[in-house]
């Protein structure tokens, strides 16, 4: 799961949808702040994630609340600026401690690039997700950031390819080829579907599955206006961009 | 693992190498076995050198990711894949003969080519209908059961319209095998499930002829003239080709996608209904077109391919073969006006249907039914003249409906078996009002709803107050 931002009732309804589904274990992808009017409840979610084992890596967002916003759009930095004033001094502690990526067996999970991960890059094109496949040897890597689901991969003989995932359909992370997913967002999806985004990987089968979990939007918007944070914020929840 | 040095008795993740079986193009066959496995598997290695032949390399991972996405009886069973460092895969060893044996026995008769393209047609449409599009079929890559049913084999250059299309994205030229690769695939284009529909096409053709209908060109720079240069027609090389089979086979070779038939169930509809298949002027051809409409194609001839976004599924719903049960009985007049309504309205959102129109003359057990009834006439000829009375009132072009009376005992079983053996998509038929004899018995409604392999619409005649709560 990734770029939570702060939408309870996304998450919520992403962590009752994972249980039903039997998910044995968490990765966090970061951005668990901004825009949304619930990062305290989102954060205490995730630390109890990690007291049980989970993985949880840093988002930019998260590192805009402990240093500075100077890279971000007047919107997203209000939001970022709001954030502090609700995070106490155990959650801060939480998110400073968190590291950019973590490998593990084959698989490598980042924020935004395998490439330079501490300068955010997006992996939005062939190109981008070149540079981040090419920056490191695992099978898989898993990402967020651009809260767009896609499908990279590199074959045997170098060649770069994208795929729209399909939503519920296990796609099989073959052996033969390296991937890049970006796992779409939870708390503020941007691929014109409002439905709450995150992948379940089976490592036995190695399939990765993509999962839309529709939520009560209306409570997560109304409740965005009322913690008078900026209410295009709020509009764009519904129209899942 | 080096596929060229492989034993008998060799044990390869728990799979003993028992016999090794007759290699393919790119890979080497091995029947297996594995204690507490009764099903007879086979296990496929590919013949790879690392780097070179990405053809092998590509279309192995292909096979790989769609073959264990597949079920049914027209695919070999999926049992397991080796990794990266042991690539394999081990599938059901399909007993029967390939239809490639049956090439030196051409040309086979009419009804035979029928029979056994009917077969090919059902596995082509279990496999659409599960989203993938083989391809590369071809008669060595269509096995007959022993009990008949066609499976197909071999999915290395296959499509799997929800997952990625690894082929395409390896290879700047068009991949296929000469003799049956479709217009559109020369052109690259990799997601239309009528190309399938092209390459039964050419087997139904080879089959029917002896010959192959485009010869069988090497270099993919040849492929191309099929996109302007028609095929004799099957009866220049054997006059025994009945006009309808020449007629299916024609459409099938159709340059544009969207004049073959929409789907292959549509394609097996015709080939099991030879008396129903309408009629044009190419099912007596014996020439190919003449040099002007073939320049005209040549110089209208796409250079890439235009692009469509296909998606098979939506194909599939768009024409599906819709089966209407008529009751033919005098009282039943008001029934058939509400079933003609509710025809209109499936026929009006679904333009691509086809139409059966199905009536069952019930026999009785003793089978000492007059072939003729009191006034000497043929009851099934007198109840084929009133189901075309029906369906006048119908919209759709009369090639699109067919009509059958079937003879049965039981008339629910009959309605359910038809819909089986056709592929039907959907049943619309009406039910008779309530009576206590009728909730008694059973209605023949209620058991075809609870036994229908599909959608089953009722229609009623709307029920006055002192119908619906009888005594």
């Amino acid at each position: 799961m990734t770029d939570l931002h702060g939408n309870r009732e996304a998450l919520a309804a992403c962590l009752d949808h994972a249980a039903q589904n039997g998910i044995d274990r968490y990765v966090f992808l970061g951005d668990y702040a901004g825009y949304g009017a619930d990062p305290g409840w989102v954060i205490d979610t995730v630390m109890d994630h990690v007291a049980r084992g989970a993985i949880a890596i840093l988002g930019n967002h998260d590192a805009a609340v402990l240093t500075d916003t100077e890279d971000m759009n007047e919107s997203a930095a209000a939001a970022i600026a709001w954030t502090r004033t609700q995070l106490d001094a155990r959650q801060r502690a939480f998110l400073a401690e968190l590291p950019l990526l973590i490998e593990e067996k084959d698989r490598l999970y980042v924020h935004g690039s395998a490439f330079e991960p501490d300068q955010w890059h997006y992996v939005t094109d062939l190109y981008a997700a070149s540079k981040s496949l090419m920056a490191t040897p695992a099978h898989a890597t898993f990402c967020g950031h651009t809260h767009v689901p896609a499908l990279f991969h590199m074959s045997m003989t170098g060649k770069f390819a994208s795929f729209e995932p399909v939503a519920r359909v296990d796609i099989p992370l073959t052996p033969q080829r390296r991937w890049l997913a970006v796992i779409g967002s939870v708390g503020q999806p941007r691929d014109r579907d409002p439905a709450a985004c995150y992948a379940v990987l089976d490592d036995e089968r190695y399939v990765l599955t993509y999962v839309r979990v529709p939520y009560d939007i209306e409570s997560a918007a109304r409740k965005i206006a009322a913690a008078g944070l900026p209410i295009s914020l709020a509009a764009r929840l519904f129209e899942g961009y | 693992m080096d596929a060229q040095h492989l034993e008998t008795g060799q044990v390869i993740d728990g799979f003993t190498l028992e016999q090794p079986l007759d290699p393919g193009g790119m890979a080497s066959f091995w029947r297996v076995s594995r204690p507490g496995t009764d099903l007879p598997m086979v296990m496929k290695i590919p013949l790879m050198r690392q780097g070179e032949d990405p053809i092998t390399i590509v279309g192995f991972e292909v096979e790989q990711m769609i073959l264990a996405r597949l079920a049914g009886p027209h695919v070999p069973r999926f049992v397991a894949a080796g990794d990266f460092e042991r690539p394999y895969i081990v599938m059901e060893l399909v007993a029967g003969r390939s239809v490639r044996t049956l090439l030196d026995k051409t040309p086979l008769a009419a009804d035979e080519v029928a029979s056994i393209g009917a077969k090919i047609a059902f596995a082509l449409h279990d496999l659409h209908r599960q989203h993938v599009i083989h391809l590369d079929l071809k008669p060595s890559n269509v096995i007959l059961r022993d009990d008949g049913e066609a499976v197909l084999i071999d999915f290395g250059l296959s499509r799997h319209e929800q997952l990625p299309d690894l082929v395409a994205e390896e290879f700047d030229d068009p991949v296929g095998t000469g003799p049956y690769i479709a217009p559109e695939q020369v052109l690259r284009e990799r997601g239309d499930s009528r190309s399938d529909i092209f390459a039964l096409g050419v087997i139904l053709y080879f089959l029917a002829t002896g010959e192959r209908p485009f010869g069988e060109p090497q270099r993919a720079a040849e492929w191309r003239r099929r996109l302007w240069r028609d095929p004799y027609p099957p009866r220049r090389w054997n006059e025994k080709v009945p006009p309808w089979l020449q007629e299916i086979i024609l459409r099938c070779l159709a340059v544009d996608p969207a004049e073959r038939y929409a789907t292959a169930a549509q394609l097996a509809f015709d080939l099991q209904h030879p008396d129903q298949v309408p009629l044009t002027a190419r099912a007596t051809r014996r020439e190919r077109d003449g040099p002007v409409a073939v320049a005209l194609r040549w110089l209208r001839a796409p250079k890439t391919a235009t692009l469509r976004r296909h998606d098979v599924s939506t194909l599939l719903a768009r024409a599906p073969i819709i089966m209407v049960a008529i009751d033919l009985a005098p009282h039943a007049e008001g029934l058939r006006d509400a079933l003609t309504i509710a025809v209109r309205r499936v026929l009006a959102t679904e333009p691509g249907a086809r139409l059966a129109c199905v009536n069952v003359l019930k026999t009785s057990r003793i089978g000492l039914d007059p072939v003729v009834d009191a006034q000497g006439r043929n009851p099934h000829l007198q109840r084929l003249v009133e189901l075309r009375h029906w369906a006048r009132a119908l919209p759709a072009a009369t090639e699109r409906i067919t009509y059958q009376v079937l003879e049965s005992v039981d008339t629910a079983s009959a309605l359910v078996d038809y819909a089986r053996n056709n592929r039907i998509d959907h049943i619309v038929m009406g039910a008779r009002g309530s009576s206590p004899l009728r909730r008694l018995l059973g209605s023949v409604s209620a058991k075809v709803v609870a036994e229908a392999p599909c959608t089953v619409t009722v229609v009623r005649t709307r029920w006055g107050p002192a119908e619906a709560e009888p005594g």
